[in-house]
């Protein structure tokens, strides 16, 4: 074993969406950091769909960039297709979400890393955890060198103990063509961790050249690219198109004739699959009444001829896939480039992390991403990034940072993961959010950027750029609120069907009108042209959407008065009497660190959360009356 | 239990049927209710703290529900150390039923089990040494109304209140799949057709809730108060009613000066009788008392017999009897149809009619007929249809009720992300008796009625 010299304050195991983020966050906040990676070539690669965004994905994208991460910026760079979802349907569920060219994405995110000061990249498979004293002191790789540093970021994908199956054939790999990590869950376990085994798939990635396009439907992205980071005022670039195709009859006959090869039902595949993610196999079964499953064709880039047929990932043996595809319109003559599989991974128990994303067992190691059971690039970048800035406040001696639920979907995921039983991969669904009005894509930047400032990742530019936009809203807010329409003005109350005016009403009050725009107001009102579109959006939201926004407001305060009541880690259940056994053995189970989260654990009863109260209120009045002798 | 800055309120004393009982009021609005419903005897410009005063408890029509001692507690000199107010009435399940009604109408809810204690300890009141007594109160008072509760809601009660919640979440399902998965190929229905459903729940709860004071009649009995003229035969009836002389009857005019009161069943209900005073203008003092307080519990009372001397032509004074009772539940019981003098012209009146001789018992099975039908609705005598008896329960109708009218309303004019407010909302208002709905369940239904996944 040779030791490194250098001594990093943090290392990060893995370098795909939530490793890219937490090392760039670190880095950014001044900390020596170490990313480690088992390819260099295969930086934050997209391993199955090639896009970013949509519902919920989306909104965390616009979290992330807020705080100051990468991922906003990156797509931003990189999309080749951009739509925004939802546009009819309210303001908080609108949702970008974009084509990304995957070699692009990669391509740059890479050189991202590499120009940045006290970054380092390196190659390396991490077989070991260095733990002394129950504190993570480094990490040892399978080449046999020894990194130290303070704190540890894992984060592993589908890498750990991963398990790639085809048919019935079944081999190890941590991604088609890539090599598993096999020892490394084997060292957490021996730490104390809980692992359970999770899985998941892709589809088949098909060329282009052999699709005819002519027989399915086009669909292209918006005329109008709205960016998702805050420092993007708009993307100006030549699009590509998206088809539809659909499965019919035929191609689910082919499907159930060979449920025998899939190792899906032959029982080989033990670990769970998200339900929101079926395979083409399982729709079948499960809706045998559905005659047809529809599937965007989505290309993987700009160049190159790899096409991503989604919602058809599947676990069957690749000859069966041809003849399932073939058996499609369009697809009568369709080439396999590459066959999709299903593929069995390691994860940790995220109820063994706290709301920083640090492990309880070993002080300074944070878990991100697949590794705390969840899926998607969003999830694990946004992960990643609240795991890189936490570990770098704690070499910095800081307060951590926890995003709370009525923040930002970062603190809804967060939450979930620590409060709740992992029975399926995690995805962020916006139903997940009970503040949900409150946490939109378009306020994420009014939402975070304090807090990002605040940790040190937020950079002067951005700061200032909202500082801006702060500013014309309050400016923009007033001439609403002042200026007011009244009957001499003939022209606008025609215009907006105000008819005959008593008094005067505000710009407010027909901003307020259901059938009234913001915009239509701007055309007519001199004081407000001028206005950049998303300052008059916020005005538009705010004074439209207040009743439900006052409401929603209104619950948060209740929620956050039991927040605020903290739960200490060390608390022994054992003392707090007059609760079940049941709801002690939660209890002891989840650790809350809140009263509000106590609460939010499944079978917790709204009367023991009051006995709780009542223990910490004694604990805290004994400690008050000691300090006071 | 857990958010303990709104008001609470609950009795103090066990209630029964007899002697007093105290109404305790904890929180920020005990004040408002005191200076809304409490009408001092002696007025004065603001109630003092810690000072007891007797006077009315009065609705908001002024109409008085029960003589009272009234205390205010101001913070933090008080059980609960919060403001607290307490009422102390007639032991009454009706009046202190009323009063807790009244307080309801300014947000004051109803205290969970142990709750004044738990407040109480957490504002620092009660002794470090006590904290487990609390505790073991909370725990077990709060097993035992669970258990309560759940008996209570057996059978149709508890399959109408599944019902409501099971539609209520398919509707917000739909909503949420709509929402949430906008690249599925998800069967396009409108949002006007789906939620008709959502009317014919609002219906049925809007009934449910009306059977609250039906409900009450089950576990409280109801007032059937007897009025009319002097002399029109009241306590001739009350008599053939109770098959017993309960009340003095005579001749003579103004006979009944008090109001007397006898519990009776009628089909199984539990039935207060009440004899008043005939109402008339009177120089006599006693019986100047006693046509006030008759007015009083009329304007209580569940149904009033309206009793009117068939033997004698209808007098002006009936006809304003009859306008100061519009708008009650009034049987019109034409006495002394055995004297033969029957005034068959009664087009003045359009409510229920019953002709009967109290002196000779005719007719007298119609009108026990007719009070139980009208108690109970067609409610509960065709068992099939639920009914509410708790207070808890109704509160929860009311505010669940609330959130999906306005989801109704506010379909097709707002955007589905607020909709999906309205519903959860009236959801989580219904899981506070079936238990609550999470997002898990929610997205459990999505997964198992979509085909998603892309």
């Amino acid at each position: 074993m040779t030791g490194y010299g250098k001594k990093y304050e943090v290392i990060v195991v893995g370098a795909g969406h939530a490793g890219c983020e937490a090392a760039l966050a670190a880095a950014r906040m001044g900390c020596l950091t170490l990313l480690l990676t088992m390819g260099l070539d295969t930086v934050a690669q997209m391993s199955c769909n090639p896009s970013i965004g949509g519902l919920a994905k989306g909104h965390l994208v616009h979290e992330i960039d807020a705080l100051g991460g990468e991922m906003g910026l990156n797509i931003d760079d990189t999309g080749i297709q951009f739509r925004r979802l939802n546009m009819r349907k309210g303001p908080a569920v609108r949702a970008g979400r974009a084509q990304a060219d995957r070699m692009a994405y990669s391509a740059r995110m890479k050189l991202v890393l590499e120009s940045v000061d006290l970054l380092d990249l390196k190659q390396g498979v991490v077989d070991e955890v260095v733990v002394k004293n129950y504190r993570v002191v480094g990490v040892r790789t399978r080449e046999g060198i020894e990194f130290s540093g303070q704190t540890v970021v894992i984060t592993a994908g589908t890498f750990m103990r991963g398990l790639i199956h085809v048919g019935m054939n079944n081999y190890p790999g941590g991604r088609a063509g890539e090599p598993a990590a096999d020892k490394l869950s084997d060292c957490l376990r021996s730490l104390g961790f809980v692992v359970g085994r999770l899985k998941t798939g892709t589809p088949a990635r098909l060329s282009a050249r052999s699709i005819d396009f002519g027989k399915l439907e086009r669909q292209s992205g918006d005329n109008e690219i709205r960016p998702f980071s805050f420092m993007n005022d708009k993307i100006e670039r030549n699009q590509v198109d998206c088809y539809i195709a659909h499965t019919n009859q035929k191609t689910h006959e082919i499907i159930r004739n060979n449920l025998d090869k899939s190792p899906l039902y032959a029982g080989v595949i033990e670990g769970v699959g998200p339900r929101y993610c079926p395979s083409i196999e399982d729709k079948v079964v499960r809706f045998p009444d559905k005659m047809s499953h529809q599937s965007f064709i989505e290309p993987e880039g700009v160049r190159g001829a790899e096409m991503y047929p989604s919602g058809l990932s599947t676990s069957l043996p690749a000859d069966v896939q041809l003849q399932y595809f073939r058996s499609m319109v369009g697809f009568e003559r369709v080439e396999i480039m590459r066959p999709g599989y299903a593929i069995e991974y390691d994860f940790v128990e995220p109820l063994q992390i706290q709301s920083t994303m640090e492990t309880r067992e070993v002080a300074g190691l944070y878990h991100a991403g697949q590794i705390n059971g969840t899926s998607g690039y969003e999830e694990a970048a946004g992960q990643g990034l609240l795991a890189g800035i936490n570990a770098a406040l704690q070499c910095q001696q800081s307060e951590p940072l926890i995003i709370r639920r009525d923040q930002g979907y970062l603190g809804v995921m967060v939450d979930d993961l620590v409060t709740q039983e992992t029975t399926e991969p995690y995805r962020m669904f916006t139903s997940r959010a009970e503040y949900r009005l409150l946490l939109r894509e378009d306020n994420a930047d009014l939402r975070l950027t304090q807090l990002g400032r605040h940790v040190g990742l937020v950079s002067d530019s951005r700061w200032q750029r909202y500082q801006e936009k702060l500013e014309l809203m309050e400016r923009a807010f007033s001439v609403c609120r002042d200026i007011t329409v009244t009957n001499k003005n003939a022209r606008l109350c025609s215009r907006f069907g105000l008819g005959e005016l008593k008094s005067g009403v505000t710009l407010e009050q027909v901003i307020k009108r259901p059938e009234v725009t913001v915009r239509q107001v701007e055309a007519e009102v001199p004081e407000l042209t001028g206005f950049p579109e998303k300052v008059l959006e916020q005005v538009e939201i705010a004074i439209k959407y207040e009743g439900y926004i006052a409401r929603q407001i209104e619950q948060v305060e209740r929620f956050v008065e039991l927040e605020k009541v903290k739960i200490p880690d060390d608390l022994d259940y054992a003392e707090v009497t007059s609760i079940s056994a049941e709801v002690r053995e939660k209890l002891i189970k989840y650790r809350p660190s809140s009263l509000g989260q106590a609460g939010r654990i499944q079978g917790v009863t709204p009367a023991a959360v009051a006995v709780l109260n009542v223990y910490l209120r004694k604990k805290t009045r004994e400690k008050t009356n000691e300090a006071g002798r | 239990m857990i958010n303990d800055d709104d008001t609470i309120i609950a009795p103090a004393t066990a209630v029964n049927e007899s002697g007093l009982a105290v109404i305790r009021i904890s929180g920020k609005s005990a004040l408002l209710f005191l200076n809304k419903f409490f009408r001092p005897a002696v007025r004065s410009k603001e109630m003092k703290s810690h000072q007891l005063y007797l006077g009315h408890i009065v609705d908001h029509d002024q109409s008085v529900v029960d003589e009272v001692m009234a205390v205010y507690m101001a913070s933090p000199h008080s059980y609960t150390t919060e403001s607290v107010a307490e009422v102390h009435c007639h032991g009454s399940r009706q009046v202190v039923r009323r009063i807790i009604d009244l307080a309801g109408l300014l947000g004051i809810r109803i205290a969970q089990p142990g709750e004044f204690t738990y407040r109480a300890y957490l504002n620092g009141r009660i002794d470090l040494v006590q904290a487990e007594a609390v505790s073991r109160l909370i725990q077990s008072t709060s097993e035992l109304s669970r258990k309560s509760a759940l008996q209570q809601l057996e059978g149709h009660l508890s399959r109408e209140l599944y019902r409501y919640a099971h539609t209520i979440k398919q509707l917000l399902v739909q909503i949420e799949a709509w929402i949430d998965f906008p690249e599925e190929d998800l069967p396009e229905e409108s949002i006007g057709k789906i939620s008709l459903s959502a009317i014919g729940i609002y219906d049925a709860m809007v009934n449910l809730m009306a059977s609250y004071r039906t409900g009450q009649h089950v576990h409280e009995g109801a007032i059937v108060a007897l009025a009319g003229l002097p002399n029109a035969g009241k306590s001739s009836l009350m008599n053939a009613l109770l098959k017993q002389d309960r009340s003095i009857v005579s001749d003579i005019p103004g006979t009944t000066r008090d109001l007397i009161e006898q519990s009776t069943q009628i089909s199984g209900i539990k039935v207060r009788l009440v004899d008043t005073a005939g109402l008339r203008h009177s120089d006599d003092f006693i019986e100047q008392e006693g046509v006030r307080r008759a007015r009083n519990i009329l304007t209580t009372a569940d149904i009033i017999l309206l009793i009117m001397d068939g033997s004698v032509p209808v007098s002006d004074l009936f006809i304003d009897l009859l306008a100061e009772f519009s708008g009650l539940q009034v049987v019109l019981v034409i006495n002394k149809s055995d004297l033969c003098l029957v005034q068959d012209d009664v087009h003045f009146f359009s409510g229920p009619i019953v002709r009967l001789s109290a002196k000779y018992g005719e007719g007298l099975q119609d009108l026990v007929d007719m009070i139980s039908s009208l108690l109970l609705q067609d409610h509960l005598s065709s068992s099939e249809s639920p009914y509410i008896t708790e207070r808890r329960h109704y509160e929860t109708l009311l505010t669940a009720s609330q959130h999906l009218n306005s989801f109704i309303k506010n379909v097709g004019l707002v955007d589905l992300d607020l909709l999906s407010i309205d519903l959860r909302a009236a959801l989580d208002s219904l899981g506070q008796i079936t238990g609550v709905i999470t997002t898990d369940d929610l997205l459990n239904d999505v997964f198992s009625s979509f085909c998603i996944g892309k």
